[in-house]
């Protein structure tokens, strides 16, 4: 207790500046992806540069938060987590009760910016699963498949009423990975989701109509054709416009004639496959693939369970990602918001992003160190 | 079990942590996969298809708002229309320099203020395709000269629409209230869908509580646009649904003669038709200009409204609750005889002040001295305050709050308009819930409870409504202003308003004795008869029962209340109530009236009571029934019926049909001989 707060902190940022312990492939792989999104969005956006250089900033915050991530060890991380958790869901309450938004209820005022709990949840929820975990035999029983259950119902269920679709998957999804990567035997894994199927029309029930209408236009874009089913019929018509070699760099028409609706956001993705085709799908999935290839390398590098489980539940919960937005903008899925990760414009999404590849980089540094 | 969990197998953990993490990799390699079968289905097999679609992609679809549905009078007269107009409007996206468009446009049409604001407000809440209105009803010079100046412009079209206007002006705004441009705040509320391209949604009045009957289903036409964006044809034409039309059961006659017999004093008054709960005059003094609303008030006529001492956007007919003084006093004797706790004929005598047994307060009557012995009709005739302490004491406040709820006091009367305050009912739950500090309840409160003094307050449509449901021989129906909607080109169909529940009145009796107690009111010959110096029955073909109330809005602090009686003086202490309705027998119409600044209820409030019925009387046909002579005084008659029916006539735009044939008026008279 010699140092005081001001030169421990001093210390701590120069330690991130001199030697910053990140994982040379993943940061390569990032860097990329993030200047194949800069120029798909400078494209969508007509050349928009205020457009470009405010996301750029964004991914330099991000690549800030990385590195202050990487110096964080994961055992401090785990301390922390419940309290992150519970944090997080006070947050997602207070918001229930008085937060304001437009058309869902999902941000918080704190004055000089507004901030989305439900952001903090995508990064809190695989913490706490493999938090609880961690101490726990593995593979998992019953009665720790239900108090998990029950950690992941509570958040998602107060983010799916605000109502907010997309990301209440999101943060399911990276809870469930980090449940069936803690070993939860397949026979208890398909027992619950032929309960999930059984529940369909329940949950048909508890939805609003808009989400409703939205699943029926996808399965007929035809029958809305002002609203959705017009998001729909023009984005397959930019993809599939596109042919094998796209039509080139800043020569897609769909957008460009204003055919397609939210082309620098949740369709983005529409613009990308219009102009640079199947080859640059086919490229930019393969360096999806990768990133997540190299999480799920890093966590099985890892030595203690809550790394290991929170490191390939943060890479798994990426693929959600990819796979429901390139789905939605190829009419394979229904209309949520979910973004393209580094490619669709859009603020808080992409820093928490970063945040959690910070997280990684963190435990890529500390393999070694055995709990 | 226990023990073995505590050594956790950390090695085959890893182990199995690495099958797993090989498992996921493979579904997710798996899932991208069928990802790129989807593309290549679209990009690779269809190519051809969506290539050409691509190619041929100048079709656009564009929403077309429905034509909002029209209001109308019971008889026709046209309420709200919707009349043509155009508008500037912006795309964004298609403007390189704001300021500098909207300074250069400004030199071709005029901009004020107001519109900028508006349209800067809009502009940071909508997309940048999304075109924002700039600039709303243009007139024919501003269309032609930036028709001239076009060209300068890229994304600044003039669109025509449709916009809202009353030609009745202030006559209805409290009613039919007004619509006004949407903004962001309410589309966080709307479904997209249904209003795109929509600009005006209801703010108050029937156009906000029938707003989903009155905005109908908008339709698309596919447009065939250059690469500018600009429609070169139209291809395929979905046509909107337009909205419902409302046809009000107010007749526009009645309206404009209770608005004009308040000569601008503020009040309200409601007339309500108890056999159906159909309002036939709701009015609000003073007044305002729904049209100012429709397209952007100005801030200076914004601020004028607002800062006006009178408050006149405030509907007083659903807003405005006031003591309602004695004009309980019917309800209260009714009361009395329904809880058989008195006779018609039992006896109290006025002294003119009350004590409570073992009390020393005093509780004053209106007569220093008293007027003597009263039963319940000469109590009700010459409002004897006297015998409503007496008997509210010996009904107990429980008994009384449970019979006036039923009436329908101290809740709104669901009306189907929007807004309506609650007024007070006196009753221990209430004082127990709003005066934490003394919770109790008081003998002295139940006293004055009797009067409608004290805790109560009461709006003029909930007096309204609780006189027709007396009126109409206890039925409770809710009042409605919409009597029956339209399609467009589809005959009307009324609006069910079946009543609320069996009738109130347990013995007709009861209710005969204080009808017959409300006719002495009107035509009563005693010297200290309410009514007796009004003379509110003469020339009025039918019997009119009615009872005043002056509720005072300050207690009494001083003696200058007695010593200073003059007229100014106390009109700015009272409030003025007047109830009535007609044909006493077989009542048609009851109206309640209050005067916000009026001397006395009888002298002040009755008259504008009177010229409603009157109205009313002239859309009936004005026919006398041969079974009621005129009490007295025939020749005032004649020119007081021939104005009201000459007044209405002029202000109509258009001739109007009469509602009822003079067929029916004889064979209502027919009823009421029976």
């Amino acid at each position: 207790m010699i140092d005081t707060w001001r030169t421990r902190l001093y210390r701590f940022f120069r330690r991130v500046w001199t030697r910053p312990r990140i994982d040379l492939p993943l940061a390569f792989a990032l860097v990329v992806l993030c200047g194949v999104g800069l120029a798909t969005l400078y494209s969508a956006g007509e050349g928009n540069i205020a457009l470009v250089g405010g996301q750029a900033a964004r991914f330099m915050l991000g690549g800030v938060f990385i590195l202050l991530m990487s110096r964080i060890p994961p055992s401090a991380l785990r301390n922390w987590t419940p309290w992150l958790y519970v944090g997080s869901t006070v947050l997602l309450v207070v918001v229930a009760v008085l937060g304001e938004g437009r058309g869902a209820d999902r941000w918080l005022n704190l004055g000089i910016m507004r901030f989305q709990p439900s952001e903090l949840m995508k990064l809190t929820m695989p913490m706490m699963v493999a938090w609880y975990l961690h101490p726990r035999q593995l593979p998992p029983r019953w009665k720790d498949i239900v108090v998990v259950g029950a950690l992941i119902a509570i958040p998602a269920g107060l983010i799916a009423k605000q109502p907010d679709l997309g990301t209440a998957l999101l943060v399911t999804a990276a809870g469930a990975f980090a449940l069936f990567l803690s070993g939860m035997a397949w026979w208890r894994i398909g027992m619950l989701l032929a309960a999930a199927g059984g529940m369909v029309p329940i949950a048909w029930h508890f939805m609003h109509q808009y989400q409703r209408d939205r699943i029926l236009t996808m399965l007929n874009p035809e029958s809305d054709p002002l609203g959705n089913g017009w998001h729909i019929i023009q984005s397959q018509i930019a993809v599939g416009s596109g042919g094998v070699f796209g039509k080139g760099f800043e020569q897609g028409t769909q957008s460009r004639l204003d055919f397609l609706p939210e082309h620098t956001t949740d369709f983005i993705f529409a613009v990308f496959s219009e102009e640079f085709g199947l080859i640059g799908v086919c490229a930019i999935l393969v360096l999806y693939a990768f990133i997540i290839g190299r999480c799920l390398w890093i966590a099985m590098e890892a030595r203690d369970t809550y790394s290991r489980l929170l490191a390939g539940a943060i890479g798994m919960s990426f693929f959600v990602y990819v796979f429901v937005n390139g789905g939605m903008v190829a009419g394979l899925l229904p209309v949520v918001g979910v973004p393209m990760p580094m490619v669709s414009y859009g603020g808080t999404s992409a820093v928490s992003l970063l945040v959690g590849f910070g997280v990684l980089m963190s435990i890529h540094a500390n393999r070694k160190v055995h709990d | 079990m226990k023990h073995l969990r505590r050594f956790k197998d950390t090695r085959g953990e890893g182990e199995m942590f690495r099958r797993r993490a090989l498992a996921g990799f493979a579904l997710i390699l798996l899932g991208l996969c069928a990802l790129v079968g989807r593309y290549v289905f679209l990009q690779v097999l269809h190519h051809d298809e969506f290539a050409l679609r691509s190619v041929n992609n100048s079709v656009k679809p564009r929403a077309i708002p429905p034509a909002r549905g029209l209001i109308y009078d019971r008889n026709g007269v046209l309420l709200a229309d919707n009349v043509p107009a155009f508008r500037l409007e912006v795309r964004p996206d298609q403007v390189q320099n704001m300021n500098e468009m909207l300074f250069q446009l400004g030199r071709v049409v005029p901009l004020d203020q107001d519109d900028l604001d508006a349209f800067r407000k809009q502009l940071k809440q909508s997309h940048r395709f999304d075109s924002v209105p700039l600039k709303m009803r243009l007139t024919e010079d501003d269309i032609a000269r930036f028709a001239v100046n076009r060209w300068r412009f890229p994304g600044v079209d003039v669109v025509p629409y449709l916009t809202r206007y009353y030609p009745l002006g202030p006559l209805f705004a409290h009613v039919v209230g007004y619509v006004s441009r949407i903004d962001a705040d309410d589309m966080a509320n709307l479904d997209p869908d249904r209003y795109k391209g929509t600009t005006h949604i209801g703010r108050s009045g029937l156009e906000r509580s029938y707003e989903d009957m009155l905005h109908g289903t908008p339709g698309y036409e596919l447009d065939e646009v250059n690469a500018d964006g600009r429609i070169q044809q139209v291809l395929e034409t979905h046509p909107p649904i337009p909205g419902k039309n409302l046809y009000l059961s107010i007749d526009a006659r009645i309206q404009k003669a209770a608005e004009e017999a308040f000569e601008g004093r503020p009040g309200a008054a409601v007339a309500i038709d108890p056999r159906n709960g159909q309002v036939l005059a709701m009015v609000s003094v003073p007044e305002f200009d729904p049209n100012l609303f429709v397209n952007g008030i100005s801030q200076a006529d914004y601020k004028a409204l607002i800062t006006s001492p009178d408050k006149p956007l405030i509907n007083r007919a659903l807003k405005g609750a006031y003591p309602p003084g004695s004009t309980v006093k019917p309800f209260m004797g009714l009361a009395g005889l329904e809880y058989g706790v008195r006779t018609p004929q039992d006896t109290v005598l006025s002294t003119g002040v009350f004590y409570i047994p073992g009390q020393s307060r005093g509780y004053r009557d209106d007569q220093r001295g008293g007027v003597g012995t009263v039963n319940l009709y000469r109590a009700i005739e010459d409002s004897v305050n006297t015998y409503f302490y007496k008997l509210a004491l010996d009904l107990g406040i429980d008994r009384i709050s449970a019979f006036m709820g039923s009436y329908g006091f101290g809740r709104p009367s669901g009306v189907d308009l929007p807004g309506e305050v609650s007024g007070i009912l006196p009753s221990r739950e209430w004082k127990a819930k709003h005066s934490p500090k003394q919770p109790s309840w008081y003998p002295g409160e139940t006293v004055i409870a009797g009067i409608g003094q004290g805790y109560w307050s009461v709006t003029a449509i909930q007096l309204a409504h609780a006189l027709a449901t007396f009126a109409g021989r206890g039925v409770p129906y809710a009042p409605r202003v919409v009597m029956a909607t339209a399609d467009v080109g589809k005959r009307s169909v009324p609006l069910a308003n079946p009543p609320a529940g069996p009738s109130l009145i347990k013995d007709m009796k009861d209710w005969q004795a204080v009808n017959d107690g409300m006719q002495l009111v009107i035509y009563g010959t005693d010297p200290f008869s309410t009514g007796s110096g009004v003379k509110l029955g003469d020339g009025f073909p039918y019997r009119i029962a009615g009872k005043s109330g002056t509720a005072e809005r300050f207690s009494r602090t001083s003696d200058a209340y007695n010593e200073n009686r003059n007229t100014a003086y106390l009109a700015a202490r009272h409030r003025a109530w007047f109830e009535a309705f007609t044909p006493a027998e077989d009542p048609r119409i009851a109206v309640a009236v209050v005067l916000e600044a009026g001397a006395w209820g009888a002298k002040d409030a009755g008259p504008i009571a009177r010229k409603i019925l009157d109205a009313w009387l002239a859309t009936q046909g004005g026919a006398v029934p041969p079974n009621h002579p005129l009490p007295e005084s025939e020749a005032d008659a004649a020119p007081a019926s021939a104005t009201t029916t000459a007044t209405p006539a002029d202000v109509m735009p258009e001739d109007t049909p009469q509602s009822d044939p003079p067929a029916s008026d004889s064979s209502s008279a027919g009823d009421d001989s029976q």
